[in-house]
Order: C-alpha cells, then structure tokens, then sequence
C-alpha cells in the first residue's frame, strides 16, 4: 500500500489553475522525487498536501486516510513534515528554540537530538545562536533537523540544493540517505545529479500535471526520456 | 557608517535613542527641576501607550491584520473606568489608603474585563471574516471604531467626564525644586510591570515561542501543527484587555474624557506600532517611550511644533530605519 496517494488534484492560485489534475503514489521507505522545470507545479504540489493550498476536486490520501481539507496543523499532526523552498527558518528565535518549537511536549527526546547533533554537527554548534545568522547551508541544516526532532512517517523537501555550495550539497546528500532509512522523504528537485543519487521511485511534473511515473533508475538509463522531459543532456 | 552602526549596536544600539534624547533635552532645558519634572511625565505617558499599543503590535504582526478599531478599547476602558471610579466616589475621596486601593483596582479590573470580552466579540464578529483582505480591514474596523464612538455618545453622553483618582494617588514627590506627580509614577511602575510579565510570557513560554514565530512566518507555524487562528484569538484579547487598561490609566493621567479619546490615541498608538517595529514589544516600549519623552520635551521648548512632533519623528525614523527601530523579524 503505498503512504501517500494523490488522486486527480487541482488547486487554482487566484484566477490562475496550477494544477491540472495531478496524481501519483508515494509508496513507504526511500526518497521519491518531484522532477520538473521552473512553474511546472512541484511547489504547489507540496503545498497543496500541506494544505496551504486548497485542492479541489482532487483527494490527498495518506496512510489510508483522507487528509483531503484537512488544517494544515491536522496535516502536520498526521505525521507529515514540510521543508519548504525557503526553509521557513524562524530567524528571531535560536537554534534551539526552532527545534523546540517543532517538539510535541517542549522537550527534546535526546536521543533524536543526539542523531541530529552527529548528521548536521552545525547544529550543535551554534545552538544558541539566532537563526538569522546562520549561513544558508547551516540554515538549510536546521531546517531537515526541525524536521525530524519527532518522529515523523514523511517529509515533503523542497529543493534543499538551491544556493548550496557543492560541499554542503554532498552532506545533505548523505544526510538524506540516512533519514530514507527510517522516514519517506518526497523530494522536489531541480539538482537532476543530485535527485539521481538519491530516488527509488520518482515522478515529472510538467505544465500541472504528471506526464511520467517509474523507477529512478529506469529513468536514469532512458537518456531519451530525460532529455524529452527534462531537456537534459547527456 | 557600517562600523559606527556596529559600534552604537554594542553599546545598546537603539536602545540608546531615549538617554541621547534626554540628554539633548537637558542641555536644550537648562532647568534640572523642569527636566526631571518633563522626563517622568514622558516616560509616565510613554508606559501608558505601551500599554495601549502593545497589543496592537502583535495583532499586527501575527496575523497581518489592521486594526484600526484597536483604539475603541481605549476608549471604553476609560470611560468603563472612569464609571467605576465615580460609582465608587466615596471610596476615593476616603483617608484609607486601602479602600483607595480597592475603589483603584475595581475600575482597572473592569476596564479589563470589558476588554476581554469585547475583544473576543470583536475578533470573531468583525476581524475574522476579513482574514487576508487588508482592505476590508481598513474599512470595516474603521467603521467599528465610529460605531463604538455613537455608543460612548449614547451611554455617557458628549459632555466631558471628570474622571477622580484615588486619594492616595494625587498630589506629588516634592524633592528639592522638583515636584513628580504620584500618579505618573504609579502609571510608569503599573507599565513596566505589564512589560516584564509580557516579556516573561513572550521568552520564557511556549505560547510566547509561538507568538514570536507566528509573527515571523504563520505557515510554518502552522506546518509544524499548531492552530494559529486560535492562538491569535487569545493574543487579540490579551491585546484588547491591555489597551483598555491603557486607557482606564490615561483617563486617569488627563482627568477629562471624551468620547473622542479613542481617535485621538489612534494616531499616536499607530505612530509608536510604526516606530518600533511590528510585532514587537521591545520595539513597541522604545516607540512609546521615545514618543512620550519627545511630546512632552517639544511641548515645553517648541509649544507650537507639539502637534506635529510625532509625525516629524515618525518621519525622521521611518528615513532611518524603514522597518522601525525594533521588528521583530529581521
């Protein structure tokens, strides 16, 4: 069964329609990525499931469960983490306080913490810092740990490449790979190379809607696909 | 210019603005008596519209919403007050330094309590339909705050209401040449004590961690579980309770109302929000200090430019410092 269904979702921003009917399932375990040019709808696709956006018709399933009109709080109870494309960083507030915001009781489970402290060291070290002093790596560091200080059965990220330098690129990387052992991560990505390294199974958006489906790894070897959907080339 | 910055910053940064206008105000007063005397009046009236203004802020900040009917609370907190007050007027004019007390603490809790339940009414009667639609906001708490005007004129009628103090609130701290009111005294502690409790609950709370990311980004708040609609019901109404307790305190600092009160505090309520940055309380206590230090000193030496002070100083920070001198989000 797979954690995430989403069936025929439409969301309109304004007078403009975003989406134009979009499903596809995000089965349980591993990285499933979003793939798409600029203004295809991933964003919106993310929001739309966090209920920042209404879809409608359409209907968001996760685990079973119609979360379809849901407050986006009732979402995020469900189990449903959201890194956005800005990473919603609360620069006012330390980097403990942004942790300690996203924990249920106000504490920290410490062994949670001590995972987080060993995937993203930075966390550790400017724990009392504000967060508007961070730089964006370290910023986008904080944001995956915030989003991870529960236990949580997904993670929607949204591209948590753009601006990084490559070094910091290639920790998120591993990062990932080590939270996909535990935690579903539906994953938007411009960073193709970066995608790749990561998906089981991915999806490509185009235009508001889902034009291809499958492995990551057939994708990978269809250079043709690629090049048709992505415009990348070899 | 960056390295000055950075230099004033270590040393208080902004915070420095009331002691170098004070500073200024003495050399340009020349009377130690007349300065000390002006001072507290500022930092006296400052604390009575921080009280006003406070809730204001984080109305604004949380939930981007204008609220221009906030000085209706105001008003009805004095009059409510001033009511209590002159219901109790044998209470008042009483040697006991307790029934005094009483008489005092009863118009104040009154002036609250009708805050809070005119503030839920008026969040969920006429600021939640207009979510997100600045415009209606403008319009219809405008609108609220000419209506809540009819109905002062229609209770308490157009004359001017005296308002009493308690006894053991009149008079003055007489030291040498220089004579301090008591009741700007009691208006200045009642003030900074109002700030630290919001200070506590902002920093030392989970519901304030809440606010202080709610005024910074209410999405993610949201993203991470929490219902921000109903935490800004409770920050509506503690904002509403605060500034009828601003103005149950200033119809106390003026002694005579009128049902004008509200529009009048409006301008300068919105001018120390502005100032001081949105969503912030440090920011909104800056602000309301800098503009009662700043009336009361320009009222002395320049009589003629008081009206316009605070626009002028509005403007001067406002070229300075275009998100205020304190935002909370930076």
């Amino acid at each position: 069964m797979s954690l995430l269904k989403i069936e025929n979702m439409k969301t309109d921003i304004g007078q403009y329609a975003v989406l134009h009917g979009v499903s596809f399932d995000v089965p349980e375990g591993g990285v499933f990525v979003l793939l798409g040019r600029n203004g295809a709808g991933k964003t919106t696709t993310l929001r739309s499931i966090m209920g920042l956006w209404s879809p409608s018709p359409g209907s968001v399933t996760f685990r079973g469960e119609d979360i379809t009109g849901l407050h986006t709080a009732g979402i995020a109870r469900k189990g449903i983490a959201y890194v956005p494309e800005n990473m919603g960083i609360f620069g006012g507030l330390t980097v403990e306080e942004n942790l300690v915001l996203a924990t249920e009781t106000g504490s920290f489970d410490q062994a949670r913490l001590k995972r987080i402290y060993e995937l993203f060291p930075a966390i550790e070290t400017f724990w009392t810092k504000q967060a508007w002093s961070l730089s964006g790596g370290q910023k986008q560091m904080l944001a995956v740990a915030r989003a991870i200080i529960e236990p949580r059965a997904l993670i929607l990220i949204d591209e948590p490449t753009k601006g990084l330098a490559p070094s910091i690129v290639a920790a998120m990387a591993e990062a990932f790979r080590e939270i996909a052992e535990t935690t579903t991560i539906l994953l938007v990505e411009q960073n193709f190379h970066f995608a790749k390294s990561l998906g089981r199974d991915m999806a490509v958006i185009e235009d508001g809607r889902v034009v291809h489906t499958g492995t990551m790894a057939d994708f990978v070897a269809d250079k043709a696909l690629q090049e048709r959907l992505l415009s990348l080339s070899a | 210019m960056e390295q000055l910055s950075q230099t004033l910053e270590r040393f208080g940064g902004v915070y420095l603005l009331p002691f170098a206008l004070a500073v200024v105000a003495f050399i340009m007063i020349g009377a130690p008596s007349s300065w000390v005397t002006l001072t507290v009046a500022g930092l006296a009236m400052g604390m009575m519209v921080f009280l006003m203004a406070s809730g204001l802020s984080l109305v604004f900040g949380l939930m981007d919403v204008l609220n221009f009917g906030h000085s209706a609370f105001v008003s009805f907190g004095a009059f409510v007050a001033a009511s209590v007050l002159a219901a109790l007027g044998g209470w008042l004019g009483s040697d006991s330094v307790i029934l005094n007390a009483l008489a005092l603490i009863l118009a104040l809790l009154s002036a609250v309590a009708f805050g809070v339940v005119a503030g839920w009414f008026f969040e969920s009667v006429i600021i939640k339909p207009v979510y997100k639609d600045h415009l209606r906001q403008i319009l219809i708490t405008m609108g609220a705050l000419i209506v809540s005007e009819q109905v002062i004129l229609a209770i308490w009628g157009g004359t001017p209401i005296t308002v009493h103090r308690p006894q053991f609130l009149e008079g003055a701290f007489i030291f040498g040449d220089v004579s301090i009111e008591v009741y700007r005294v009691f208006a200045f502690v009642l003030g900074l004590a109002v700030f630290i409790g919001l200070h506590v609950l902002l920093n030392r709370t989970r519901i304030g961690l809440l606010i202080r990311a709610g005024v910074e980004n209410r999405e993610m708040v949201e993203s991470l579980g929490f219902r921000i609609d109903r935490l800004f019901i409770g920050v509506f109404v503690l904002g509403s309770a605060l500034a009828a307790l601003g103005g149950a305190m200033w119809a106390g600092y003026v002694t005579l109302i009128t049902p004008a009160l509200g529009a009048e505090m409006m301008i300068v309520v919105f001018i120390v929000v502005i100032i001081g940055g949105l969503g912030s309380i440090q920011g909104t206590l800056l602000g309301a200090i800098i503009v009662g230090l700043t009336a009361n000193y320009i009222g002395y030496l320049a009589p003629k430019l008081s009206l316009a002070s605070n626009m002028l100083l509005m403007m001067a920070i406002l070229m300075w410092r275009p998100n205020g001198l304190r935002p909370a989000v930076k």
